[in-house]
This record gives structure tokens, sequence and C-alpha cells, in this order.
């Protein structure tokens, strides 16, 4: 009576295990984030008061490249940018598109990964927006 | 009564010792300035006395490829091009050493010596804020791989003599265009 209990335990615990090891790899965890899609958009987006796209986009590679990015690629009817650091081991990747929002102004919307990791925190977009700010001599507009 | 508060430390102790694990894995502060921007800005970029856009950004192609650098992307409306470069990493002073330690002390140090390396180059031309003269800057970064395939090594490169280097080609490229040739 004792031995079949044991076995059936065993069991359950294999069982388990091979359940959960089967589980590990969803594709879903790559599409997870934090926060909410509109408090997101809200962190990692500013409006400036210009409608110069092409100046924009130049100064937003001049200042990734203060950051010590190295530009990977561009595309002006997209208005995107993507460039790459590395920080310690890891590699920093960050993507801005610049669109027109209105007839006066432009929004700018940075996203950063640190290795495998998506960049959700406020401050860190922040110092961006501020160092972009002071290179064009405009003032970065929170988006509700 | 004695034992409890002792548990009581181990368990904060651990607790806090999972709370610093956690706040290592991102660190703050990575798309500040740091304090020696200004300083390379000045070795990356260059100006030229010149308005033709198209003539220096062909010059930059032509020098990247003269450099024996593959051309990844570009948007020509941005003045962006860039580009990168599989090349030879062994250094032979680091692969005698390895292997005199190797003999030495029956180590496998050989085995984390630098192999290749792939280097990426980034150049940028827009017109100065005056409009009268070309300004170019170019980055340069690079992935080092050791024996084993491990990537051992990423950095920016901030040698003065690399970017001296594209800096007299770009140059030299200018003047060759101009002549077509």
């Amino acid at each position: 009576m004792k031995k079949s209990k044991i076995f059936i335990v065993i069991f359950c615990v294999l069982f388990l295990a091979a359940g959960l090891y089967g589980c590990a790899t969803g594709a879903g965890k790559a599409f997870e984030t934090k926060e909410s899609q509109v408090k997101l958009r809200s962190i990692q987006t500013r409006a400036f008061d210009t409608t110069d796209k092409k100046k924009m986009m130049q100064t937003v590679i001049s200042t990734m490249q203060d950051l010590d990015f190295v530009i990977d690629k561009a595309d002006i009817l997209l208005g995107s940018v993507t460039g790459s650091k590395f920080l310690g081991n890891a590699v920093v990747s960050m993507t801005v598109v610049v669109r027109p929002r209105g007839d006066k102004q432009l929004l700018v919307r940075a996203n950063a990964q640190y290795g495998i990791t998506s960049i959700e925190d406020p401050a860190t977009y922040q110092d961006f927006f501020v160092a972009l700010e002071k290179a064009l001599f405009l003032t970065a507009q929170q988006v509700d | 009564m004695k034992k409890r508060p002792r548990y009581l430390k181990l368990f904060i102790i651990g607790f806090l010792c999972l709370v610093l694990v956690g706040c290592a894995s991102i660190p703050k502060g990575f798309l500040k300035p740091t304090e020696g921007y200004l300083e390379t800005r000045e070795l990356q970029m260059r100006q030229y006395d010149t308005t033709d856009e198209k003539q220096i950004i062909t010059s930059v192609a032509g020098v990247l490829q003269d450099l024996e650098f593959t051309l990844d992307a570009s948007e020509t409306e941005l003045g962006l091009v860039s580009a990168s470069k599989k090349a030879d990493a062994v250094s032979k002073g680091q692969v005698a050493g390895a292997v005199l330690l190797d003999i030495l002390c029956g180590s496998h140090n050989t085995a984390y010596c630098d192999k290749s390396q792939v280097v990426k180059a980034s150049v940028v031309v827009k017109p100065s804020l005056d409009g009268k003269k070309m300004v170019v800057r170019v980055t340069f970064q690079r992935i080092v791989w050791n024996m084993s395939n491990q990537v051992s090594r990423v950095e920016t490169i901030k040698d003065p003599e690399i970017y001296k280097k594209f800096y007299d080609s770009l140059s030299k490229a200018i003047f060759l265009e101009a002549q077509k040739i």
C-alpha cells in the first residue's frame, strides 16, 4: 500500500516537471510589457513645436552620436533612426521615430533596449529628451 | 526565545541580497551625455569647405570601400552611410603569452585569445549651422570574438589614430573625386 503511494507521488512530480518544462518556450513572453500601452507611449513620446522633419532627424542623429550610439539605419519616410551602443558587456539599442502631429508639431518617440530588457523607466527617456531639447533649442512637451 | 532573532537576521540579510541583485540589472542614466562628450565630438568630426553634399557622401562611400568595408545601409537624404567589416584580431604577443602560460600552468588560456572582430562604422554628413561648410562625423564600434567563438569584448573605438587615418583617406578621396579619378 505504501509503495504504490510513493509511485503515485513520483509520477505526479515527474508529470508536473514535464508539464512545466513544456511551458518554458512560449513566444508570448516576447510580447509582454510591464507598463500599459498608454503609459508607455507617454513615457516614450514628446511633442516639439517645429515641422522641419529633416532637421529634427538630423538633430536626433547627432544627439544619439553624442550619447555614444553608432547609427545603424535611418529612413526619412518613416522618420526612423536606429542605433546601438555598448554599456559594459551589454548592447543598448534604440529606435527613435519622428512623425508629424497636426500642422504645427512633430512627435518624437524613443524606444530603448538594454540587452534583452526593454527600458520602461521614465527617467531614462527623460534624460534623452533633455539632451535632444538642448540640441534643438526647443522645449519638449509631454503628450497626454 | 534566543533562536528566533537569529533566523530573522538571516532572513533579512537574504532578502536584502535579493533586492540588491534585483537592482543591479539595468543601470540608470545611460542616455545622459557623459562628461567627455565634447572631446569625443571633436575627435569624430571634421569640416570641409564645400557645400556639395553629394560629393562628400560619395567620397565617404568610396573611402569605406577603400578601407574594405561593406556598405550595410544608407539614407542619403540624411547623409547617413553605415558599413561594417570583418577582420582578423589575432595578436601574436597575446597568443605567445597564452601558449607560455598553458605550458607552465597547464591552463587553457589560448582558448580565450582574440580571434576575429567586426568593426562597424557609421558616417553622417550634414551642412554646418551657417550652411557654408559640410560637417562629417564618423563613429566606430567593434565586437571581438575569442578562439572559442565567444564574444570577448565590445567597445566604442576612441583611438585618435584610427579617426585620423579615416579622415586622411577621406581628404584624399575628396581630391580624387574632384579630379574624377
